[in-house]
C-alpha cells in the first residue's frame, strides 16, 4: 500500500484524494495549514456578509473523511525534501510520501508599493485573511479597494454589506478591463454606482498612509490625490503560492512546471490547481488557470493517472461564472476583452441596462466562439455543445431559448434578441414565442 | 425613510404588546344570570352549591377564573364518580361560554378600539416597516446580508424568546381557549363582519391571525425576492389560497348554511377528514355536501398523482396549503435554521413515513367504526388508542406547537419535513413518478453552500449541484430559494420528460475525463 500525500485541502486536493479513494485502497493524506476540513473558498464573501456561517461552506460534514479513510494533517509545510520523499513542517516534523500532489494554492500579489504591509491592509484569498479583515474592519468607516478583478468586487460587496463606504481604483478605463469588453464593464460600472460603490477608472496607488501608529490612514494615488481611509483591500490578482518550493529541484516558472500529466519534473510528484503551470497549454487555455472548476478538473484527472490510468488533462470549452452585486455573469468560449481582426461580435442589452448578451463569431464563417451573457442564466450543456459543434450565429440566435436556464415565470428576452439580430444582419430568422403551455411544462 | 421604518417598527411593537397585554386586561365577574343562562337546568342544580362562591366574586385575570370554575366541575364529577352516579358527570365545556360571559373591561366595551389598535396600527406599522426596503436595502437581488449576525434568525435571545412566545400561545390556543378570551373577543368583529350570527371562537381567532401573518409577512417575501418572479408569483398564490380558501371560504359557507370546508385541504394533513361527525355533516348536507365529500377523496386520491407528475409537490406544498404558506411567508426569516445533516435526513425518513403510516392506520380505524359501528378493531379501541393520540401528538402537538413554536429554532418547515403525511404520500409520488427535478448546471457549481444553507428542507443541495447532478427528492417542496440564492446560476426547478431524471451526474468541462461521479 503506497502513501499519497495531497498538499492542500483545497478544491483541488480534495477533489484528487476523493477521486483517489474511488480506485484506490492506498493511504490518503491531506495536509493543509488553513483550516481543519474543506471548505469553499469562493464563498469566504458569505461569511464576512452573514449570509453563512464557516461551517456552511463545508461541502462534506466532518464525519465523512474518516469514512472514506482521507487522512486529514492541519499543519504549514515549511520546505519539502524530494530526495528522500519528505515534507517538513514549520515545526520541524517530517512527513513521507510515496507519492505527492502539489495543490497549495494561490496567494495574494502586492506590488512594493510604500505602506503595504501596514495594519489594515490586505488581500482576501485564505481563511486567516477574513478572520484579519473581520478584526481589521470592525471600526472602519472608509475603505479603498485597489485592483478591479473578481476579489476587488467581492470585497467592496463585503464592506458596502457592513456599511462602509467603498472607495474602488482601477487601472483600467472600466472594470475587469483586460477581460470585459468595453460595454459590459460599462455595465458592471453602472451597476456599482447604483450600489454607491465610488468607482474611480484609471486611477492608480502611489502608496498607502501611515497613520503613525502602524495602521492606515489614507492612501496616495498617482496623480496625488489623498483618499482617507482605514482599511485598504488588495486585490491585484494572484500567483502562485509556491515561495517555499524555490530552492529545490523542482522546476519552477511562474508555478509548478507540470506536462500534459499534470507531472512535475520530479518523478511521483504532480501539481494541480492554481499553483500548477502548464509547460504546454491547449491553445484555449492559459497555462495557469486560478479558477475552481479548474482546481477540480485537475484533480479528478491526476487521481485517474495516480490510479493506474495515466489521463492527459484536456480542459474543454472554457467556461466560468461570477456575481457582481446582483448581476450573474457566465461565460463559455472565448470572448476577448479586445477583438482580433478576425472576428466579430453581436451584443444585445436589455432595456433596464442590467442584462445583455454578447456573441462573438468568426468574421469568415460565423463560427461563433464564444458568449458573454449577464443578467440571464445560460445552460452550460447546450453552449458546450454549440461551441464544440461550431454552431453559426444565426443558427444560435435562433436556438437561443434551448439555451435559457432562467427560473420559470422569468422575462424571457429571446424574441428581442432576435428581432435585434435580424435587423442587424438583416436576417429572418424565426422569432420564437413559446405558449403559455409551452412554458409551464418546458 | 429611515426614519418612516423606525417609526412603523415603533408602532407595530406597540400594537404587539397590546396585543400581549390584553390578554391581561379584563376582570371577571360571573354573574348568576348568566350562569343560569349559560348552564343547562340539570347541571344548575348539581353545580349550585360550588359556584356559590364563584358567582357575584370579582377575579382580576382569567386564569384563576377558569381554573375555579373548571375546579368546581371537577369536583362535580369525582364527587359523582365516587357514588357511581355517572349520569350525573358532566362532561360539558363550560369554562369559554362562561368566561366570556363573566369578561368585564376594556376588551367588551371597546373592542373595536383595540382592534384598531392591535391590527389596523400593527399592519401599517409593519408595512411602514418592510415596504421602505424596496429603496433602503439597495437594488433587487438576494438579501440575506446579516442574516447569521442576527438575534432573531440565528437562535439569538430574540429568535428564542419568539420561540418561546409562540409554543406558549399554541398550547394556550389548543388546550385552554378560555384563558385567552381576551384575544377570541378582540376578533369577533371580523367574525360578525362575514357571518353575523356567529361569535369567534379560538379556531376563528387561530385563523385570522394566521391569514393576518401569511398576508402581512407575504408582502415582505415579495419586497425580499422581487428580483425573482417566481417567488413572486408564488407567494401570491400562498396568500389567495390562506384568504380566500382557507380563511373567507369556510365562513362563508356557514353563513350559507352549509359545512364548515376548507376546499384546499386534504386528507391525511386533514386528519378528521373521515371522522364518523364530519362524513355525517357532508353527506347529511345536501348536494353541496355531498360534493365536499367526493372533492376531498378526488384530490387525493387523483390531484395528487395528476399534479405531481407534471409539477412535483410543489403545486401543494409550496403554491396552496396553509402550513407552507405560513412557512414561506412568515417563517421565511427562519429557512437557514433546518438542518442539513445526514442524520437529521435519516430521523425524516423514518419519522415522517412512520406517521403517514400511523395517519392511515387512524383512518381506516376510524373508518371500520364508522361503517361497522363497533367501537374497536381487532379489540382495539379505535378512538381512544388511534384517533385520540393522533389528535393530540400528531394533530395538535407536531404540527402546531412543535410545527410553528419552532420555527426560530429548526426551521420553519419542521412540520413539513418531519411530520406531514400528506407531505409524505406527495413526496412518495415525487420520487418515483414525477416529472419536476432541480437541474444543475453543467459544471458551473463552485460548492459555496448558498443553496444548501438556505434550503428550508433541509436538502444538502449543493451535495448534488457540485458533482452535475439532479436533485430529485421526496421531500423537496419547490419553493425556489435555492436557485434564487445561487450565485452561479447553476439550480433551476425543471418539469421535463421523465427520461434522464435520475441520469448519470454529469460535470461538463473535462474532455480527458467521461461520465464520472
Amino acid at each position: 500500500m503506497s502513501k499519497i500525500v495531497i498538499l492542500g485541502n483545497g478544491i483541488a486536493g480534495i477533489t484528487a484524494a476523493r477521486h483517489i479513494r474511488k480506485h484506490t485502497n492506498d493511504s490518503i493524506t491531506v495536509i493543509s495549514g488553513e483550516s481543519d476540513h474543506f471548505f469553499s473558498r469562493t464563498a469566504l464573501m458569505y461569511i464576512y456578509m452573514g449570509h453563512m456561517k464557516y461551517e456552511h461552506t463545508k461541502p462534506y460534514e466532518d464525519w465523512f473523511w474518516a469514512k472514506n479513510k482521507i487522512d486529514l494533517l492541519k499543519a504549514w509545510i515549511k520546505t519539502i525534501d524530494f530526495d528522500s520523499k519528505k515534507l517538513i513542517t514549520s515545526t520541524s516534523e517530517e512527513i513521507t510520501y510515496d507519492r505527492l500532489i502539489l495543490a497549495t494554492g494561490s496567494q495574494s500579489n502586492k506590488f512594493g508599493w510604500p505602506g503595504e504591509n501596514l495594519r489594515g491592509v490586505q488581500g482576501l484569498y485564505n481563511l486567516q485573511d477574513l478572520d484579519m479583515m473581520e478584526t481589521t474592519t470592525q471600526h472602519v468607516k472608509r475603505a479603498v479597494i485597489v485592483g478591479g478583478g473578481l476579489i476587488g468586487v467581492e470585497m467592496a460587496e463585503m464592506l458596502h454589506s457592513r456599511g462602509i463606504h467603498v472607495t474602488y481604483l482601477i487601472r483600467e478605463s472600466r472594470f475587469w478591463g483586460n477581460v470585459l469588453p468595453e460595454k459590459e464593464g460599462a455595465l458592471i460600472d453602472r451597476h456599482l454606482k447604483e450600489h454607491h460603490i465610488d468607482l474611480r477608472k484609471e486611477t492608480e496607488l502611489e502608496e498607502i498612509i501611515d497613520d503613525g501608529k502602524g495602521s492606515v490612514k489614507g492612501i496616495k494615488t498617482k496623480s496625488g490625490e489623498v483618499i482617507d481611509c482605514q482599511f485598504v483591500g488588495l486585490t491585484v490578482g494572484v500567483r502562485p503560492n509556491i515561495d517555499f518550493l524555490k530552492d529545490t529541484s523542482l522546476e519552477i516558472d511562474k508555478g509548478i512546471l507540470v506536462d500534459e500529466h499534470l507531472a512535475t519534473n520530479i518523478p511521483d510528484v504532480y501539481a494541480i490547481g492554481d499553483c500548477a503551470q502548464l509547460k504546454s497549454a491547449p491553445s484555449h487555455r492559459r497555462p495557469i488557470e486560478a479558477v475552481w472548476y479548474v482546481g477540480r478538473m485537475m484533480g479528478e484527472t491526476v487521481a485517474k493517472t495516480i490510479t493506474g490510468t495515466p489521463t492527459k488533462y484536456q480542459p474543454g470549452i472554457w467556461f466560468n461564472s461570477a456575481k457582481f452585486f446582483d448581476i450573474e455573469y457566465q461565460t463559455y468560449g472565448s470572448v476577448p476583452a479586445r477583438l482580433d481582426e478576425n472576428h466579430e461580435s453581436f451584443y444585445w442589452e436589455a432595456a433596464d441596462g442590467k442584462k445583455c448578451i454578447h456573441i462573438v463569431y468568426e468574421k469568415a464563417d460565423q463560427k461563433v466562439t464564444g458568449i458573454n451573457t449577464f443578467g440571464i442564466r445560460m445552460r452550460h450543456e447546450v453552449w458546450d455543445k454549440w461551441l464544440n459543434d461550431g454552431k453559426t450565429l444565426s443558427y444560435v440566435v435562433e436556438h437561443l431559448p434551448k439555451a435559457n436556464f432562467d427560473p420559470e415565470f422569468f422575462k424571457r428576452f429571446e424574441p428581442e434578441i432576435q428581432q435585434q439580430y435580424n435587423e442587424e444582419y438583416g436576417d429572418s430568422i424565426i422569432i420564437s414565442k413559446p405558449t403559455f403551455f409551452q412554458r409551464i411544462f418546458n | 425613510m429611515k426614519a418612516i421604518r423606525y417609526t412603523g417598527l415603533l408602532l407595530f411593537l406597540f400594537s404587539f404588546f397590546l396585543f400581549l397585554g390584553i390578554f391581561f386586561m379584563s376582570s371577571y365577574t360571573l354573574s348568576r344570570e348568566d350562569f343560569q343562562n349559560i348552564v343547562k337546568p340539570e347541571h344548575q342544580e348539581l353545580l349550585a352549591d360550588k359556584f356559590d362562591n364563584i358567582i357575584d366574586q370579582e377575579y382580576s385575570f382569567s386564569i384563576p377564573f377558569v381554573n375555579a370554575v373548571n375546579g368546581a366541575i371537577d369536583e362535580n364529577n369525582s364527587q359523582m364518580r365516587a357514588k357511581q352516579q355517572w349520569n350525573k358527570v358532566i362532561y360539558d365545556q363550560y369554562a369559554s361560554s362562561l368566561t366570556r360571559a363573566a369578561t368585564h373591561g376594556l376588551i367588551k366595551e371597546q373592542t373595536t378600539m383595540l382592534f384598531i389598535l392591535v391590527f389596523v396600527i400593527g399592519t401599517i406599522g409593519a408595512l411602514m416597516y418592510l415596504t421602505p426596503q424596496v429603496k433602503l436595502a439597495g437594488p433587487a437581488g438576494i438579501k440575506n446580508t446579516g442574516i447569521f449576525h442576527n438575534a432573531l434568525n440565528n437562535r439569538g435571545w430574540l429568535g428564542i424568546s419568539i420561540g418561546v412566545l409562540l409554543v406558549t400561545f399554541y398550547i394556550l390556543l389548543y388546550f385552554f381557549d378560555a384563558y385567552i378570551m381576551n384575544w377570541i373577543i378582540l376578533v369577533d368583529l371580523i367574525q360578525k363582519l362575514i357571518n353575523p350570527g356567529a361569535q369567534a371562537s379560538q379556531w376563528f381567532l387561530y385563523g385570522f391571525l394566521y391569514t393576518f401573518s401569511v398576508l402581512v409577512m407575504g408582502i415582505r417575501m415579495i419586497i425580499k425576492y422581487r428580483q425573482s418572479k417566481y417567488q413572486i408569483v408564488r407567494t401570491l398564490s400562498v396568500m389567495f389560497f390562506q384568504t380566500a380558501f382557507a380563511f373567507l371560504l369556510p365562513e362563508i359557507l356557514v353563513r350559507l348554511n352549509q359545512p364548515y370546508f376548507d376546499f384546499k385541504n386534504m386528507w391525511p394533513l386533514d386528519y378528521d377528514f373521515f371522522d364518523a361527525w364530519h362524513i355525517n355533516t357532508l353527506t347529511s348536507a345536501g348536494g353541496l355536501g355531498i360534493f365536499m365529500f367526493a372533492w376531498g377523496i378526488t384530490l387525493f386520491a387523483v390531484g395528487v398523482p395528476v399534479f405531481v407528475f407534471f409539477f412535483g409537490k410543489r403545486w401543494y406544498c409550496s403554491w396552496v396549503c396553509g402550513c407552507g404558506g405560513l412557512a414561506e411567508t412568515a417563517g421565511d426569516s427562519f429557512r437557514q435554521l433546518s438542518d442539513k445533516s445526514l442524520k437529521a435526513w435519516n430521523i425524516e425518513r423514518y419519522l415522517i413515513h412512520a406517521i403517514l403510516v400511523f395517519a392511515v392506520i387512524m383512518t381506516i380505524g376510524v373508518l371500520y367504526s364508522f361503517i361497522t359501528g363497533s367501537n374497536t378493531m381487532f379489540g382495539i379501541d379505535t378512538y381512544t388508542y388511534l384517533r385520540k393520540p393522533y389528535g393530540f401528538l400528531i394533530g395538535s402537538m407536531f404540527s402546531g406547537v412543535i410545527g410553528t413554536g419552532f420555527y426560530p429554532i429548526m426551521g420553519n418547515r419542521v412540520w413539513c419535513r418531519f411530520g406531514c403525511p400528506l407531505a409524505a404520500y406527495l413526496g412518495i409520488v415525487q420520487r418515483f413518478k414525477s416529472r419536476f427535478r432541480i437541474t444543475t448546471n453543467g459544471g458551473q457549481c463552485i460548492s459555496c453552500g448558498n443553496c444548501s444553507t438556505y434550503c428550508e428542507m433541509g436538502i444538502d443541495v449543493r451535495w448534488y449541484a457540485q458533482r452535475g447532478q439532479n436533485i430529485v427528492r421526496s421531500s423537496c417542496v419547490g419553493c425556489g430559494v435555492c436557485s434564487a440564492v445561487c450565485p452561479r446560476g447553476v439550480l433551476n426547478l425543471e418539469n421535463k420528460d421523465e427520461d434522464g431524471r435520475f441520469g448519470e451526474p454529469i460535470l461538463i468541462g473535462n474532455d480527458g475525463i467521461k461520465v464520472e461521479a
